[in-house]
């Protein structure tokens, strides 16, 4: 991998999310032509156009973007830390803290605001309770891969986590439940602020790309990492914190969108390579994109009725997945 | 004599309450090449990676934790502890036992990680230079496996993959090369290769080269020392022909062996049982 290569991958994909932003702003229930497009991008007054454009379909669009590369971030990150392909952005539990805040939260009829509120709270105690669980295997850095011991502590806790949503839905209201099914498969309706989400994401990047020639090396083991020069306690602890937050501000805007933390990164793998210098902007970028195309189809395959955006990821990450996976095992 | 390498005064390891290295006291001098051996279990992984920095070397023995070490170990006349580990990179490398290769990657890209240490940050990140990449395909030459470099690992047999880590620790480019069993899975034919390439190693100037063994008389051969641990405590350490003969190997590894001359070459075999 060089510099060059992976920034022709990177402009690649840059060039796909633009293609399907585009789209998303033209398609929908009131057309928005190119041409329209272009006038609102000179600054002049669209009308009608202007306003589905600038105040539901932009803000919407660019979410989706933003939770997209932010799940996919995620999800590579833990991939690495754990070194385990199964890895997702929920697999340690942050979705599963977060999604029983917000299921109490709905089944008390609270605002959305405070829907989203809680989810927060709650991801931020699931990342807390796996760090105090397993700080030890933060911190040691000798040639015992803890990795295996962290990931049991989490998938423990995202198990706890998943019961106690299945209480809530028992126990819940029934004219709540609609809105909470949503919430579980992720859903992007209503979100009209991509601001927070696009800011985490860059922060995210920034946090992470700088020691992502690192990553490439812990990949390889916490003992051959310890042997280049890698401080290997410090760099998990930054690793694990980037992508609980990312999730943790992802799953606030649009509930635990499913999916696209595990496939993206793998997707990106089978097709670029392993290497995590170019891996990470570029499961920003793909998994942007793949997110917003999911959002597009569901809210207008079958218009008015919305998809919820989770079940149109798994349906076209698993087939791209499994046609890759197909097509390297011929290789 | 010229100054040591690598020093131990009084290093203490403990697993639990159990003693696997009492009090050792190792001087390694440049020029030197040692075979670390000893039974299963005896800490020679444990002592491989103390000597490489990788857990902290306390003053005083802590009760308690699962593995501890007490002593002091000097490198090049600094106290481990006092290196920055990214400088300490630049001085020992580490071929650790065991691999395990989550995801696939290319043998060249397994063999630049050796280049860590020396990949020079710019605006769009650290990236290996072309010398980087020459020296990791020189690695990879070196070990016989240069139309390797685009493989994957994750397809290689087991002894094709010991070569790739062992040319990912020749890509590092340190004069003290710490090395946990480098020729378990290899044949014998590189296994002679291999241990032929660590000992010219050791020649180099202000090098040396530590790997622990289980083949004493491939041992014999290419080391000029050794370190024999006999799992309960004890250690000795010596010039390889005195510390690894007949007597001392018998009482280390509880089963009888005898040496055998024929010409020049000798051989520990074990007694027949009778």
């Amino acid at each position: 991998m060089t510099l060059r290569r992976a920034l022709a991958i990177w402009t690649g994909l840059a060039g796909v999310a633009l293609a399907v932003l585009v789209a998303s702003l033209m398609l929908g229930s009131v057309p928005v032509s190119l041409r329209e497009i272009g006038t609102l991008l000179l600054g002049h007054d669209a009308g009608l156009a202007g306003d589905v454009v600038w105040r539901l379909r932009l803000p919407r669009a660019l979410a989706a973007f933003a939770c997209g590369g932010l799940l996919a971030v995620a999800g590579t990150l833990m991939q690495t830390l754990l070194r385990n392909p199964l890895a997702d952005p929920y697999v340690l539990g942050i979705s599963g803290g977060a999604g029983v805040a917000a299921l109490a939260s709905l089944a008390l009829m609270l605002p959305f605001f405070w829907v989203q509120t809680s989810a927060f709270a709650g991801a931020l105690a699931a990342i807390a309770l796996v760090m105090a669980l397993s700080r030890r295997s933060f911190l040691r850095h000798d040639d015992h891969d803890s990795s295996t011991q962290l990931l049991l502590t989490g998938v423990m806790m995202a198990a706890g986590f998943g019961a106690l949503a299945t209480l809530i839905l028992t126990l819940a209201p029934d004219a709540s439940l609609r809105g909470m099914l949503f919430w579980l498969t992720g859903d992007l309706n209503g979100v009209d602020r991509a601001g927070l989400p696009l800011i985490a994401l860059a922060a995210t990047l920034l946090i992470v790309c700088p020691v992502a020639h690192r990553l490439n090396v812990l990949l390889r083991g916490a003992a051959v990492a310890h042997g280049v020069g890698v401080a290997v306690g410090p760099l998990r602890a930054r690793i694990y914190l980037a992508a609980s937050l990312a999730t943790a501000v992802a799953v606030t805007t649009a509930g635990s969108i499913g999916f696209v933390g595990l496939v993206v990164p793998h997707i990106l793998r089978l097709r670029f390579g392993n290497d995590q210098r170019m891996l990470l902007p570029a499961a920003a970028l793909g998994g942007g994109a793949l997110l917003m195309f999911a959002d597009l189809v569901a809210r207008t395959v079958i218009a008015p009725t919305q998809l919820p955006v989770g079940v149109i990821t798994a349906m076209i990450g698993v087939p791209v997945f499994l046609w890759l996976l197909s097509r390297r095992a011929i290789q | 004599m010229s100054a040591p390498l690598l020093q131990t005064h009084a290093l203490t390891l403990r697993a639990a309450e159990r003693v696997l290295v009492d009090q050792l006291d190792l001087v390694i001098a440049p020029g030197e090449c040692w075979c670390l051996a000893g039974p299963n279990g005896a800490g020679k992984t444990t002592l491989l990676g103390t000597l490489a920095g990788l857990r902290q070397v306390d003053e005083t023995p802590a009760r308690g934790a699962p593995l501890s070490a007490s002593g002091r170990v000097m490198l090049g006349g600094k106290a481990l502890a006092q290196w920055r580990p990214a400088s300490l990179a630049k001085v020992r490398a580490l071929m650790p036992q065991q691999t395990r290769d989550a995801f696939g990657a290319t043998a060249l890209e397994v063999v630049l990680t050796g280049r860590h240490p020396y990949l020079a940050r710019g605006r769009w990140g650290a990236w290996e230079s072309d010398d980087d990449i020459a020296a990791a395909m020189a690695a990879l030459a070196q070990v016989g496996l240069e139309r390797f470099a685009a493989r994957d690992v994750t397809t290689l047999s087991g002894g094709e993959r010991q070569r790739v880590s062992l040319a990912a620790v020749l890509a590092q480019a340190t004069p003290l090369l710490l090395l946990d069993e480098p020729v378990s899975h290899l044949d014998l034919h590189h296994q002679i290769d291999a241990l032929e390439r660590l000992a010219r190693h050791a020649e180099g100037i202000d090098a040396a080269v530590i790997f622990s063994c289980h083949d004493l008389n491939l041992a014999r051969r290419f080391a000029t020392h050794a370190l024999l641990l006999d799992g309960r405590g004890g250690w000795r350490a010596g010039p390889v022909n005195d510390v690894l003969c007949a007597e001392h190997c018998s009482h280390a590894f509880g089963y009888p062996l005898r040496l055998i001359r024929d010409g020049d070459d000798e051989a520990l075999v074990p007694v027949r049982r009778l």
